[in-house]
């Protein structure tokens, strides 16, 4: 299929795309991964794409000390290239979106903003405290990644808003990471995921299940167990899991419990 | 012949010619072909699996680019005759008529300057419809006739077949007895190039003219002319690059008629081409047997006699020319395998549903019945606690059996099965699987060792087909080829390769008599205005059938060059021979192609008085000796990782041993079994077209149709055993389809080697993570004698 008719503009500058994306049926694109089949498909139908990969100031990784600062069109490659300090899951879980060439084009904000269940970064930058802002033509406010997807698909950004960047804490010393995610071949969405971070000079425990038929779900009572205990036993697991998401088949329920046990069992 | 010398001849691991243009991105396919004025064509297709049209509007104005079936009253009903017993017709008009049968058959033809422009018209197409039970599940549709897919019928049956071979006599006498039922998936073929047809007409040639990727062009040009009604010289069909045809190709689609009759009506070009969504949605066409088997054994494990009921969910309609009838048949007749029993009794039904019809995919009911049997003998293995290698090998035929008569009746040419076998397990190394397999891994998956052996009919003939019943029959194949003047030689063959590499193992066939240079051989094919008739490329056919030809053209220009070549020497013809591409004469004189060329062509005042008229071109057919087919064979072996935490299946090695007879291409015959064992694995672990109650598919891109890629497609080691067939021409079998019949069978009887111990045994395609899982869960919940 051949996407319907619709109008195609390059923004120089985010004022440029938030005035774009007002009131005109309008959705921002970057890299197109997503949004590309979907308009193909016909069941994106914008009057407006507005392209806000070629942005510079959403192309940006910057050192703010405490934090890294992502910018929404960074992509995926860009990621998996350049190691950042204290964020060294960051290009560990790039390298492993999608494939190589989905990576090139993709952008982290995209990712964000599509918000498919079992896409990585959802979950990651939940699991890693991330928090994204977000501009508007009404001002610029700052969303918790944890919060920002609100269901399958569906995210807390209004029609006149897009991602300006993603803040990623830097990890304390001795921080542990786990990710793991079950995917039927290379470079498919996973069918089971889990993100662990255990971090304590922050003392923080993060646990989170994606690939469910909504957001991440946080499991951090099992977090605060692994980092008490090291280790939690599959029935806590498991009826972790049940609790956050009720009402899987057999196999559903025992591959995402796979997936929260092997990514415990990586820290 | 020393021509193997040469490296070109036969036997030699030459490149493929056509790499080049392939890896260069310079092929020419169907959508790369662009006219002047050309428009695009796309369908408003079924959103519903069964149901009456009650109404169809379109706005005002747009008549002359949305169209109705009764606006192309020219095109006639697809319907392909068969003369098989029980058969009923199905008539597929080339836009619904009064029903829709299927999600995604085509209701109106849309027409715009681009496909997009198309699509929009598509969607301004209503459509009412008063919806009808969609029948989805092959054994409800023919027990219960109340609703039917094709009303004139009395049921849901296209056919049902039926055998009794010995049955009742052997089964007596067996120890055990040992049923399963075992279930394949619904697939789409997934060729990396869909279906395409520009259809234009030639007011020079006076000829609609068809480039369509298409693997039987001739075959398509009958087809054309026969559903427009026009006459066959009015048509050429042009099979340019095609990108894969698996059997999705060889078929005449409403499609085709659609654009055909436009470029007919409007004398402008018109094409279509399929996008992978339709291909997903109305090419889910293929794979989906169901099989209830009971095999009878004796206590030692040795077969005795087998008895099916095989279930084919046949779809929608039955296509021409293959016909529904082809699926059935071949299941029935090949069920038995390489196996030596002699009590078989089958009943076999092909059963109307509301899918896409079925069509004859790479293997052709062979893929399923070599499931079906393979894990039969590794569940009598277990019945009678033996090793599943030595109950297939005690059931195999043997070579001093050859030929062999099966129980089918099918006639095995020659060949030595259990050899396959037993190099397959030495190849793989079973001891060192065995000790990894008890020594368990380190991450915690468990080892599983399979085979699968089969052997496949290949080039099946005149008789064969008659058999099946269907509407058309292959004959002779025919090959016309010319010496060049300058001694290079033009090849013409009537088959189209589409990925088998024909262009060089035809040159390579060429030199091999000839002892031509491949590189100034020049292969012609896919072309109805230049090349001799054939019915096409199907059925592992073309290297034994336009193979044969080729060599009986070329051998035939052999005397007429030699008389030329004699009397350019002035030496007596019997005193003459050809030799390495060149006649020989007393003394060690030659005469070279190039100077009897150079005579024939430019220079005739030099040819002898008594010269062959013919000259240097010559068509000669070829059929052989006994056209029930040259069997090819082989056995796979598999070494797989289980992980029973995750339900993935990992294949660590995967060894075929295979004896296509004469290997004309060692490398090509090696890269035919990848890409069929590359699609086998799709088979056994990914490929599924699922179904919800109201008959709508659950994939409709590659995101939900999982297909394997490179990471998943193991090292495949191959090895070769060379058993000419004694009815071809060099002892040539095709083996085109083979490499997609073993994988799910040798994949799955790893699995359940692997799964043994948990009383676990999968037997049904694909072999999900979910449904291995799932098995496992349930297992875990019974102790393991009642699990299995």
């Amino acid at each position: 299929m051949k996407a319907a008719v619709f109008d195609y503009v390059r923004p120089r500058d985010v004022g440029e795309a938030l005035s774009a994306l007002k009131g005109n049926d309008a959705k921002p694109i970057a890299g197109g991964q997503s949004l590309g089949p979907m308009l193909n498909l016909r069941l994106a139908r914008p009057k407006v794409l507005v392209d806000v990969s070629r942005i510079q100031s959403l192309r940006q990784i910057q050192d703010e000390g405490e934090a890294w600062r992502i910018g929404a069109s960074v992509t995926h490659a860009e990621l998996e290239d350049r190691p950042l300090a204290g964020c060294e899951p960051l290009a560990s879980v790039a390298r492993a979106v999608a494939y190589r060439a989905v990576r090139n084009r993709g952008t982290v904000g995209g990712s964000l903003a599509h918000a498919d269940p079992a896409a990585d970064w959802p979950l990651v930058f939940a699991a890693l405290d991330a928090t994204l802002r977000v501009m508007g033509t009404g001002g610029t406010r700052e969303i918790k990644a944890d919060a920002f997807m609100t269901a399958a698909f569906t995210t807390q950004l209004r029609d006149d808003e897009m991602i300006e960047s993603i803040r990623v804490p830097k990890l304390g010393a001795g921080a542990r990471w786990g990710y793991y995610k079950f995917c039927r071949k290379t470079g498919e969405f996973p069918e089971a995921s889990a993100a662990l971070l255990l971090d304590p000079q922050r003392r923080i425990a993060r646990l989170f299940a994606g690939a469910l038929d909504k957001p991440p779900a946080s499991l951090d009572a099992l977090a605060r167990a692994v980092a008490q205990e090291g280790t939690v036993n599959p029935e806590a697991v498991a009826a972790a899991l049940a609790r956050v998401a009720p009402g899987m088949g057999l196999a559903a329920r025992k591959l995402r419990a796979t997936a929260v046990q092997r990514a415990i069992a990586q820290v | 012949m020393s021509e193997a010398k040469s490296g070109q001849g036969v036997g030699a691991r030459l490149p493929r010619k056509e790499d080049s243009r392939h890896l260069h991105g310079r092929g020419t396919f169907v959508p790369d072909i662009i006219l002047p004025g050309q428009r695009e064509v796309a369908f408003f297709r079924s959103p519903v699996a069964h149901a009456r049209i009650t109404g169809l509007r379109r706005p005002a104005g747009s008549e002359g680019r949305i169209f109705f079936r009764d606006d192309m009253p020219e095109v006639k009903a697809i319907v392909a005759p068969s003369s098989l017993p029980t058969f009923k017709l199905s008539e597929q008009h080339h836009l619904a008529h009064g029903k829709v049968r299927f999600v995604g058959e085509p209701i109106v033809c849309c027409v715009g300057r681009t496909r997009a422009e198309a699509e929009d018209l598509a969607e301004q197409v209503e459509v009412d419809f008063d919806e009808l039970p969609a029948l989805i599940d092959a054994h409800k549709a023919r027990l219960d006739p109340t609703v039917r897919i094709h009303e004139e019928w009395d049921d849901n049956l296209y056919l049902t077949l039926s055998l009794d071979n010995g049955f009742e006599a052997e089964s007596k006498k067996a120890d055990v007895v040992v049923k399963r039922q075992i279930d394949l998936a619904r697939q789409s073929m997934n060729p990396m190039e869909g279906k395409g047809t520009l259809a234009v007409w030639d007011d020079r040639a006076n000829q609609l003219v068809l480039y369509s990727s298409s693997q039987t062009p001739h075959l398509l040009r009958i087809g054309i002319a026969r559903f427009l009604g026009i006459a066959e010289e009015k048509v050429r069909v042009i099979a340019p690059d095609v990108g894969g045809g698996f059997g999705y190709k060889c078929i005449v689609f409403p499609e085709d008629l659609c654009v055909a009759w436009l470029a007919l009506r409007y004398r402008k070009p018109f094409r279509y081409i399929e996008d992978r969504r339709e291909h997903l949605v109305a090419g889910a066409n293929s794979r989906q047997h169901h099989y209830n088997l009971t095999a009878y054994a004796s206590k030692e494990g040795r077969l005795l006699a087998l008895d099916a009921e095989v279930t084919i969910d046949g779809g929608a309609y039955s296509n021409w020319p293959f016909t529904i009838g082809l699926e059935p048949g071949q299941a029935t007749g090949n069920l038995p395998g390489p196996y030596d029993f002699r009590g078989y009794r089958v009943k076999t039904y092909c059963v109307a549903t509301n899918k896409p019809g079925f069509l004859p995919y790479r293997g052709v009911a062979r893929t399923g019945v070599c499931f079906a049997m393979e894990l039969m003998i590794d569940a009598i293995a277990r019945a009678v606690d033996k090793d599943p290698y030595e109950v297939r090998r005690m059931n195999l035929v043997r070579p001093d059996q050859m030929p062999y008569d099966n129980v089918a009746r099918k006639h095995y040419d020659s060949g030595d099965y259990p050899r396959a076998l037993e190099m397959a397990r030495d190849k793989l190394d079973v001891e060192k699987w065995r000790e990894r397999q008890k020594k368990g891994e380190p991450d915690g998956r468990i080892i599983g060792i399979g085979f699968a052996s089969y052997c496949e009919q290949s080039a099946h003939g005149t008789s064969v087909f008659a058999a099946w019943g269907l509407p058309m029959t292959p004959g002779y194949d025919q090959a016309a080829v010319r010496l060049t003047a300058g001694g290079g030689l033009e090849v013409r063959v009537g088959v189209q390769s589409h990925g088998q590499g024909m262009e060089t193992t035809m040159a390579q066939l060429a030199h091999q008599v000839l002892g031509i240079d491949t590189a100034r051989v020049q292969v012609v094919h896919g072309d109805t205005g230049t090349t001799p008739f054939s019915t096409g490329t199907y059925a592992s056919r073309s290297i034994v059938m336009s193979g044969g030809a080729v060599v009986n053209a070329c051998k035939a220009l052999i005397p007429r060059i030699v008389r030329i070549g004699a009397h350019l020497m002035q030496a007596p013809e019997a005193e003459c021979r050809f030799e390495h591409g060149a006649v020989v004469g007393p003394g060690g004189k030659r005469s070279t192609l190039a100077d009897i060329t150079e005579a024939w062509y430019m220079r005739p005042e030099r040819l002898p008085a008594d010269v062959d008229t013919q000259g240097l071109e010559a068509s000669l057919a070829f059929k052989p000796k006994r056209d029930t087919g040259a069997f090819s064979y082989a056995s796979h072996a598999v070494a797989v990782a289980v992980d029973t935490e995750t339900g993935q299946v990992e294949i660590l090695d995967y060894v075929v041993v295979e004896d296509c007879g004469t290997l004309v291409n060692p490398a090509v015959v090696e890269h035919q079994a990848i890409g069929g064992i590359a699609q086998g694995i799709g088979t056994a672990i990914y490929e599924e077209q699922q179904y919800d109650a109201n008959g709508q598919p659950n994939a409709s891109t590659l995101a939900d149709y999982v297909i394997p890629g490179p990471t998943e497609i193991p090292n495949i080691r191959i090895f070769h055993l060379e058993s000419p067939s004694p009815y071809t021409e060099l002892g040539i079998k095709g083996m085109g389809e083979g490499g997609a019949i073993a994988p799910p069978a040798v994949i799955f009887n790893a699995v359940n080697n692997a799964l043994d111990p948990y009383g676990v045994e999968v037997r049904e395609t694909p072999l999900t993570p979910e449904k291995l899982l799932e098995a496992l869960e349930k297992a875990k919940l019974v102790p393991k004698r009642e699990a299995a």
